[in-house]
């Protein structure tokens, strides 16, 4: 699995991180995501991932794959 | 403008009025019309207050779709646009711009200028500040009269606590404060009322601005102070940033509270959940699933077509209004099974008792931390909480943008 995402789109509601706290995180001065494994190594980060990228609001993450 | 007369319905007398009141005796439900249109209806129209009919989005498929078109605006000055009532409608052109009433890309640039605070780990760093307010807020109300009012005792001061200490506004002003947030957001709310307390709290903190721009302390609104002395943004912007994070900061997480606490004794079976567990998973679940189920913003989010939207074998003509009414959404059948059932242990749902796209709540993981804190220490520390008067007693805030209880006897 990858895991893409679009720091343009982000609103930094801070659910992927929730999700997926090994995936992503969130930038200290604005909350906006960064992408900490671009290709998550376990099954619960794979869930993770996936529950992120559909909890987006912002649909600022895709998982490919 | 593609707006015509064609697109709106024969006779308005069918369209039911919105908002409505619940059903006698299910306070924890939106109201059953729209419950219904929730499954049959996802697209339909209402009636409001100035005789327009904008469409209201009650399915929860639909309200994704709508929340994250960039052909709907929150942008409140188009006409057209479904005002919550005069009062706001004559607000809305005093306001500054603000994350409130702009789109991406200015509303990005605002949104991004007031995350910093509320991240997941900085506001799971407060957790332990959280817990020992929580604890302090329960030894005083088991050291006082029985029976205690809940709102009082917990509920209303545990989150405005903590957003008066992450905003930089004192806590002593809270009376001031709490009241001028409370008379805007009548759903009568009288024209003159709302615009002089309007005015009054954006004084207030524009005033705490001007303070913190002279001496800084390590709090929102000295970081926002920064901002217009660098010229980023102006006073008045500051002031509008202040004002929203105060008022969408304590009552919201209050109300839960109090009306979650409510909802568990009423189902004891649910109540038991939390009562015995002490796994953080357990009672994040139960967070969730109390938040889905009570949807305490039940006004409706409004906003406008842009251009013209087809959904749901329906068309939006550009220049209509919408109103995307999150708690039918959270008990939307197509997307929750048995979505009536409160059920701690539900998978996590996808609800949108926060909004959903580019305006979600930026609290959020604030209001999980309280939650998630107070749900899970005041079932166990009072196992035998218990109401002190009966449910049909309790005055419930139907006319409140945020749903909820004005006060809970409790007792033990």
């Amino acid at each position: 699995m990858e895991v893409v995402i679009d720091q343009e789109r982000c609103i930094a509601a801070g659910q992927c991180v929730a999700a997926a706290p090994d995936v992503f995180d969130q930038r200290d001065e604005d909350g906006v995501v960064v992408l900490m494994k671009a290709f998550p190594g376990s099954a619960d980060e794979e869930e993770g991932a996936r529950q992120a990228a559909a909890v987006c609001p912002a649909q600022a993450i895709q998982v490919l794959g | 403008m593609s707006h015509s007369l064609a697109s709106e319905p024969a006779a308005t007398a069918e369209v039911p009025y919105f908002p409505m009141d619940r059903a006698a005796g299910y306070p924890f439900d939106p109201p059953p019309p729209l419950r219904a249109a929730a499954e049959h209806n996802p697209v339909s129209r209402v009636r409001i207050w100035d005789g327009s009919t904008p469409w209201i989005i009650t399915g929860h498929a639909e309200q994704k779709a709508l929340l994250t078109d960039p052909r709907v605006s929150v942008n409140d000055r188009l006409p057209g646009f479904p005002h919550w009532h005069a009062a706001m409608r004559e607000v809305s052109v005093h306001r500054s711009e603000s994350v409130f009433n702009t789109d991406p890309p200015v509303h990005t640039r605002f949104r991004r200028m007031m995350t910093a605070p509320f991240t997941y780990r900085r506001v799971n760093g407060m957790r332990e500040v959280v817990q020992q307010i929580t604890d302090e807020l329960i030894d005083q109300m088991l050291a006082g009269p029985k029976p205690a009012d809940l709102v009082e005792a917990l509920a209303l001061p545990l989150p405005t606590l903590m957003i008066s200490h992450i905003l930089g506004v004192p806590y002593e002003d809270r009376d001031f404060f709490q009241h001028q947030a409370s008379v805007g957001m009548k759903r009568d709310a009288n024209r003159e009322e709302t615009m002089a307390a309007y005015r009054r709290e954006a004084d207030y903190l524009t005033g705490l601005v001007r303070l913190r721009a002279a001496e800084p302390r390590d709090d929102v609104l000295s970081d926002l102070a920064k901002r217009v002395n660098d010229g980023e943004i102006t006073p008045a912007e500051a002031a509008t940033m202040g004002q929203g994070l105060l008022i969408a900061g304590h009552e919201t997480s209050a109300n839960m509270i109090a009306l979650a606490t409510l909802a568990l004794l009423e189902h004891p079976d649910q109540l038991a959940v939390l009562q015995q567990t002490d796994d953080p998973a357990v009672v994040a679940a139960a967070v969730e699933e109390l938040l889905r189920y009570l949807t305490i913003i039940h006004m409706g989010q409004r906003r406008i077509a842009k251009e013209d939207i087809e959904i749901a074998g329906q068309t939006i003509r550009a220049g209509e209004g919408i109103i995307i009414e999150l708690a039918a959404a959270d008990r939307d059948p197509r997307a929750f099974p048995d979505p009536d059932v409160l059920d701690l242990r539900r998978p996590r749902p996808g609800h949108h008792a926060f909004g959903f796209g580019p305006h979600q709540c930026i609290g959020q993981q604030l209001a999980r931390v309280e939650l998630q804190v107070v749900y899970g220490t005041l079932y166990r520390r009072i196992p035998t909480l218990r109401l002190a008067t009966t449910i049909d007693k309790v005055e419930f805030k139907q006319d409140g943008l945020a749903y909820g209880v004005y006060s809970l006897p409790v007792t033990w």
